[in-house]
């Protein structure tokens, strides 16, 4: 058992003391190798390291410590695997250590969390020389069975040949000789030009059981005698449960017990969901809404329209120059005021977890986008200790930033711990799904650009004003109480630099944290803040009289990376050319998740409020790209996350809790809506970048920007349904 | 106490009738690879065919469903052989998250029965099923696909 990890620990510290344990473990195989110590597999083949596993037959297992939630990052992350470890492709499979697994073997597979795009780029390191070493020590065994030098012996496709008497043998074959080897202290990854398989457009090794039903996600997992659970919380965030009245729902079918779940909510268990659904609707409850019941969309919107005025305090998250003076003297000046609403993420399937408690033990099914924190919420939920729990990962229905979050999870374990011995799966109902979501943060933005008398743009103040998200769930991630990732796309340096250089400048942040619980939401702040300065840009240029990519180039002589991924999709649009008649077309970029983007968009406006769009173009750079068929799905799949968001979406307040309670008022983009995309991909090597989120940044403001280029009208709030605009 | 003709099976499922199919499906006979995503019809995640039409599951009743050809996403494959939606799906490597896909592909499947070669109008108009991940051009792409073979 870990010693860093005990049962009263919370999830936070839990969480940060993991953190810091890892950072010494960046490979990770310092487990017992040698003599009978042999770890091995519940099939009873040896692991080659924490990472691998092989078989007989020479099926090589790969162990995958992130979560797939559809990205693709199961493939890519195997990938990296079998390209440094030169097995056959086609043997490869994978599994899922558990957190306990892992905090039991001094975390052994590192962080398991599966966000920020970090899925590949934060562990592409540490798993490709997890093959490395697994294939210095198969050839090493096969080496010592023939009583030859290591060196005289090559491989591919697991199969390893002793070049000068040209015998072979198999992974499969040395397996158990190589799994009691002391691995390599030190081993050397391949040069980039020399992969084979990285950069390759595989398919992915999780497709076929997803077109047969048979796939198991969370709402799936049956266990023998379980019961079903179905949960109200307060519907007013903040708020708590003051009574319910249980004899109203006696007798009715299949109830087995109601049960209140920590200070706000209660749930009824049932022989099936549908039951359990059933009763809970009819049981009379009474809520303590508490103060927030008071907030509203327009309580909220005059809260942070305040934040806006520069009298008011703001954390300065980039700057040079001085902005205000400049704007102050300019010749000319440009002002406009941004929105961006609430968005509930809506996974597909809605949260939901099994637990099972006993009194010495606590498991949990569970699709979760960081096994370690879900791991670290059954500690803290159940009272157990370390090595009495443990967390089974299940494929996820969707995450997008809403499963890293764990309060499912804990009332799984609340409400199992309340009947000991029987198997509870907690599922969320679309409504209460819609109701305690983990939103997009809500934020406005005051933006003022001055230029001088040769229409030069001399400065720029970006004054947001708004929710910050690491307040909410990782405070101690604030720098003296600014929230750094607010700035995400507009920041100075790092992985979401600001890709213009102004001679004065100004980026700041005015926090306002309302009671609506924020989270990461798909590329996160990157969305607000692409569009914010994206469609200001755009409204600079046309002040100056200049065209919006001209007047973007200009401004980014000291960012090639940018400029470069906004010139090819300028170039793949045919930006220098008319537009298809009736068609315009706007653009963007913005950098995230260490990956420069643009997108550029054509789209045709019918009545004002018709849109259709046509295409999109989108680059990326990435640094690398390790499956070109993943990137392409994750950049249109972005694109209808976020398109969705910027037509149909946004989350609305009234009396303190979420209007919205399912698709018939929260709609999503469907396939007639669904611009054709094409993906231009622009690597240019040196740095690993996130694919998953940066791209949904430049969806939005290149269909705004050709939104004003097609009617000459500025649209400065999100959603569009709100101003009567829809799919054409 | 229902009698459901499931994938060429009948169940006798201690249901009451007005059950939504769905989750008699689901727990009652214990196929879990037909959906749950919205429960009022919105979302399609729920789709099977009811007499080769596809329908969401939700929003129709155990007692509707009575007697009737229902088939599921386990059931579509003809044996050992897959559907020719499933081949294609997985030739295009269409699923992301999946979890909307088995309503995808009985909606497609239903879809193509009816129109072996249908256009881009035809399936605008067809499939209207919601994708968070948002395989909506893979999708296109496997239709046409098939449609052209």
């Amino acid at each position: 058992m870990n010693k860093h990890v005990s049962p009263k620990m919370n999830r936070r510290a839990f969480v940060i003391g993991s953190a810091t344990l890892g950072a010494g473990l960046a490979i990770g195989l310092d487990i017992p190798f040698g003599g009978p110590a042999v770890v091995r597999a519940a099939d009873g083949s040896p692991e080659i390291g924490a990472w691998v596993v092989v078989r007989p037959d020479d099926t090589v297992v790969i162990r995958i410590a992130r979560s797939e939630m559809g990205q693709g990052s199961l493939t890519g992350l195997a990938q990296l695997v079998a390209e440094e470890l030169e097995c056959d492709w086609t043997k490869v499979t994978t599994e899922y250590p558990t957190p306990g697994q892992s905090v039991a073997r001094k975390r052994v597979w590192g962080d398991f969390s599966t966000g920020g795009s970090r899925g590949i780029r934060s562990s592409q390191d540490y798993v490709r020389k997890g093959g490395a070493t697994a294939r210095v020590m198969l050839i090493q065994a096969a080496a010592e069975g023939w009583k030859v030098p290591a060196s005289e012996c090559t491989v591919a496709n697991s199969v390893i040949t002793h070049t000068p008497t040209a015998r072979t043998t198999t992974y499969g074959k040395v397996a158990e000789a190589a799994a009691k080897l002391t691995p390599p202290s030190d081993v050397k990854l391949k040069d980039p030009k020399d992969w084979k398989l990285i950069g390759k457009g595989v398919k992915r090794l999780d497709t076929v059981d997803k077109t047969t039903g048979a796939m198991i996600y969370g709402a799936d997992v049956k266990l023998p005698d379980m019961l079903n659970a179905a949960i109200k919380d307060c519907p007013v965030f903040g708020g708590k449960l003051k009574s319910y009245d249980e004899a109203k729902i006696t007798g009715m079918k299949g109830v087995k017990k109601v049960v209140k779940v920590g200070d706000t909510a209660v749930a009824v268990v049932a022989d099936t969901w549908w039951h359990a659904k059933t009763a809970l609707e009819a049981l009379p409850i009474v809520w303590d809404e508490g103060d927030n019941a008071k907030v509203s969309s327009e309580s909220i919107a005059k809260w942070l329209a305040e934040g806006l005025n520069n009298d008011q305090p703001a954390y300065v998250g980039n700057k040079n120059g001085d902005a205000k003076a400049a704007i102050a003297s300019a010749a000319k000046k440009v002002e406009a005021v941004y929105s961006y609403p609430y968005q509930n993420h809506a996974t597909m399937e809605p949260m939901n977890a099994t637990a099972l408690y006993t009194a010495d033990k606590c498991e949990v099914w569970c699709g979760t986008q960081n096994g370690e924190a879900a791991f670290a919420a059954v500690l803290e939920a159940s009272g157990l200790p370390a090595d009495k729990c443990d967390v089974h990962k299940v494929m996820l229905g969707g995450g997008f930033g809403r499963r890293g979050q764990t309060d499912y999870v804990r009332q799984a374990v609340m409400i199992a711990k309340q009947m000991p011995g029987t198997p509870i799966k907690l599922l969320w109902s679309r409504e209460e799904d819609m109701a305690h979501g983990r939103y997009h943060p809500i934020t406005q933005c005051k933006m003022t650009g001055a230029f001088d008398a040769d229409n030069n743009l001399v400065a720029l103040h970006y004054r947001l004003s708004g929710q910050s998200i690491l307040f909410s769930l990782r405070p101690e991630a604030l720098q003296n109480g600014m929230d750094p990732a607010a700035f995400q796309g507009v920041a100075q340096s790092g992985e979401a630099a600001f890709g213009y250089s102004v001679p004065n400048l100004l980026v700041e942040h005015a926090m306002r944290n309302p009671h609506v619980p924020p989270g990461f939401w798909r590329g996160v702040n990157v969305n607000h803040n692409a569009i914010y300065m994206e469609c200001f840009m755009d409204e600079l240029a046309q002040a100056a009289g200049q065209d919006p990519l001209e007047f973007r180039r200009r401004l980014m002589g000291k960012h090639p990376k940018h400029l470069a991924v906004l010139n090819a999709v300028a170039e793949k649009i045919g930006w220098d050319t008319p537009a298809p008649q009736g068609a315009y077309r706007g653009i963007a970029q913005v950098m995230g998740y260490g990956s420069y983007v643009a997108g550029a968009a054509e789209i045709s406006v019918t009545d004002g409020s018709k849109i259709k769009v046509h295409r999109i173009v989108a680059s990326t750079d990435p640094g690398y790209v390790v499956n070109p068929a993943q990137v392409e799905r994750q950049i249109a799949g972005s694109f209808v996350y976020g398109l969705s968001a910027l037509f149909y979406g946004g989350c609305t307040v009234k009396d303190g809790k979420i209007e919205q309670t399912n698709f018939d008022t929260y709609n999503s983009m469907r396939i007639g809506e669904m611009p054709k995309v094409e993906s231009v991909m622009v690597p240019s090597g040196g740095f690993w970048g996130g694919v998953g989120e940066p791209t949904i940044g430049v969806a939005a403001p290149a269909v705004l920007n050709a939104y004003f280029a097609a009617t000459g009208k500025r649209i400065r709030s999100v959603p569009l349904r709100d101003q009567n605009i829809t799919f054409a | 106490m229902a009698n459901l003709t499931i994938n060429g099976k009948t169940f006798t499922l201690d249901v009451e009738p007005d059950t939504p199919l769905l989750w008699a499906i689901r727990e009652n006979a214990g196929l879990t690879g037909t959906k749950y995503g919205c429960g009022i019809a919105q979302c399609g995640a729920c789709t099977v065919h009811i007499e080769g039409v596809a329908t969401r599951s939700c929003g129709v009743s155990v007692s509707e469903a009575a007697g009737k050809r229902i088939t599921t996403i386990e059931g579509l494959a003809n044996g050992g052989a897959l559907h020719k939606v499933q081949e294609a799906w997985i030739a295009q490597d269409v699923p992301q998250c999946g979890y909307c896909q088995s309503g995808m592909i009985m909606a497609v499947a239903a879809l193509l029965s009816e129109k072996p070669k249908p256009t881009d109008a035809d399936i605008d108009e067809a499939i209207t099923n919601i994708c968070r991940c948002g395989t909506f051009q893979q999708v296109r792409e496997a239709i046409h696909t098939i449609a052209s073979a």
